[in-house]
């Protein structure tokens, strides 16, 4: 269960471009956050990603990397959340 | 692990359908902030709940940061003031009121509910001097919210009281002429009150309650009527497993939001309340879901059944989702909160006494009524006691927040600002009730109070 607090999902919306994954994945490497499933798809020219990582091991606070990955995205027109697992987890399971 | 399609159906659910948490609301007991100094005990509240509450706000805005839901309100309920503060020497509780008020202030939260007293049976000093200090409290404070609770099925009505509140409500009007009688959309007037529950305006800490407590109310017409418009036409079966389903699902994520925030403050869970509260924001509306179940505007012959329906499978559903409920647990129909509501009464299909039927079969009561600001006090006082009838009798809560506002009439409307919303003048019944309600005294307790 603690293991489970870890996991985050990360939801990245936005026109699709170069470098999108390449972006996001090089800021969870370089914070030792592992990807565990990628889910990504382009809809009439709008990049739609749902990933959801381990924080175990992370280097950086939940919010630490909401900050991060918000600035990255702005630079690059994307809309990133990034929310604690839990709560599509307790929504879908009993 | 949870799956793609579960990601994208709750992020569906806040960033379109508006699911939130309506209220994170810490109780806090008073009992022990007793003195007969005013001021040692008006210091004494202040330094108890900015003290315990000093970390709700931050809690609740981390949970919402983290989980990436919204909760819309951080707020304080305490125990009732007529009896934490009967021991003070005074006749007047308005600085107690404006102590709860720099206390809200300072830890940041917009309602504190408990500047209430408990009178069903009958007055104590307390519960006098409380009354009495309604009109200025209101109207000197901001964020202190007030109730009364002048009837249950236990003990019957107390009809002085029913009189008593109905000049009471006029005062506080006419002390608040100036923002179209605000104060009386601070005010409360119950049967049947729950003790636990953690919605505004009504909310207190009752006297069975822990030393704290965390109570969530959580919210989502908006994903209600989504959901049924995936079974248009389908029969009330499957309305009704459908509005379960995702009743469910909205009262997990207030399990989740409580149990964080009791983990994180140190404060014990208290209850989820499974009500849907609607705001006035679009799409966020209790009526629209009556509608969407095929009512051509709220209030057409059939919305007391669709009502019921709904309010039951809401309770049905969330009742799993969570391991204590309590509250007032139902659909709200709070006129000017209500975006289908307003709609509604402007179009003549909602009135008054639409209303009252509604309210026995929901939670609440007439909510977030606003009236012509010419109706005497002996006609608000008969529309108290008629919804302190329908609670006493059905043994349920019923609640009645009416705001006579004065200079208005019908045809006018009045505009409350935020989370209150605005509403229409409502059309009130112009027979009198004056020699009903100058009688006094108490309506016996009914006979299904008789259940030893």
């Amino acid at each position: 269960m603690e293991r489970d607090r870890m996991k985050v999902v990360i939801t990245i919306v936005g026109q699709d471009r170069v470098g999108i994954i390449a972006m996001a994945s090089n800021v969870l490497a370089e914070n030792k956050i592992n990807i565990l499933n990628i889910n990504q798809n382009i809809v009439d020219g709008f990049f739609n990603m749902v990933m959801i990582a381990d924080m175990s091991n992370a280097q950086v606070s939940l919010k630490e990397l909401q900050r991060i990955l918000s600035e990255k995205g702005n630079e690059m027109g994307l809309d990133i959340k990034v929310q604690h697992e839990a709560i599509f987890e307790i929504m879908h399971r009993i | 692990m949870s799956t793609i399609q579960d990601i994208l159906e709750t992020n569906r659910m806040i960033e379109e359908n508006k699911l939130d948490v309506r209220t994170i609301t810490l109780g806090i007991s008073l009992r022990d902030c007793a003195h007969p100094d005013t001021d040692i005990f008006c210091r004494n509240i202040y330094d108890k709940i900015t003290r315990t509450a000093e970390h709700l706000v931050r809690v609740g805005e981390d949970i919402e940061a983290e989980y990436g839901i919204p909760i819309i309100n951080k707020r304080i309920s305490v125990t009732p003031i007529a009896i934490a503060a009967e021991s003070c020497r005074t006749d007047s509780y308005v600085p107690v009121a404006q102590a709860l008020d720099r206390a809200a202030k300072t830890v940041g939260v917009n309602f504190i509910g408990g500047f209430s007293a408990l009178v069903e049976k009958g007055y104590t000093k307390g519960d006098r001097v409380l009354i009495a200090s309604l009109p200025e409290a209101l109207a000197q404070t901001d964020r202190v919210c007030a109730s009364v609770n002048l009837a249950s099925t236990k003990a019957g009505i107390n009809m002085d009281c029913v009189r008593e509140m109905g000049e009471t409500i006029k005062r506080i009007a006419e002390l608040t002429r100036d923002r179209d009688a605000i104060g009386c959309a601070k005010l409360v007037v119950f049967a049947n009150v729950p003790e636990d529950n953690p919605f505004m305006a009504g909310a207190f800490h009752g006297v069975g309650e822990a030393e704290t407590a965390i109570n969530v109310g959580v919210s989502g017409p908006g994903v209600v009527k989504r959901a049924l418009e995936d079974v248009k036409g389908k029969d009330f079966g499957v309305v009704a497993e459908m509005i379960k389903r995702t009743a469910f699902k909205i009262t997990r994520v207030g399990q989740l939001v409580a149990q964080e925030a009791s983990r994180r403050m140190g404060v014990p869970f208290g209850i989820i309340d499974l009500s849907l509260a609607p705001t006035p924001a679009v799409g966020d509306s209790v009526a629209h879901i009556l509608e969407e179940m095929g009512l051509e505007s709220c209030g057409a012959p059939g919305t007391t059944a669709a009502l019921a329906l709904l309010n039951d499978a809401v309770k049905k559903g969330g009742l799993m989702a969570s391991s204590f409920v309590g509250g007032l647990s139902g659909a709200f129909i709070p006129v000017s909160e209500d975006a289908g509501m307003i709609a509604a009464v402007e179009c003549g299909s909602l009135s008054l006494e639409k209303l009252e039927a509604m309210t026995c079969v929901c939670s609440v009561g007439l909510d977030m009524i606003a009236v012509p600001g010419d109706t005497s006090a002996a006609t608000i006082s008969g529309i108290i006691a008629d919804e302190a009838a329908i609670g006493m009798i059905n043994n349920k809560t019923t609640a009645v927040r009416i705001i006579p506002v004065p200079g208005k009439k019908v045809g006018d409307s009045v505009e409350f600002g935020g989370l209150l919303g605005y509403s229409p003048i409502l059309k009130v019944n112009p027979f009198k009730a004056e020699d009903f309600i100058a009688r006094g005294g108490r309506i016996p307790a009914p006979i299904r109070s008789l259940t030893n």
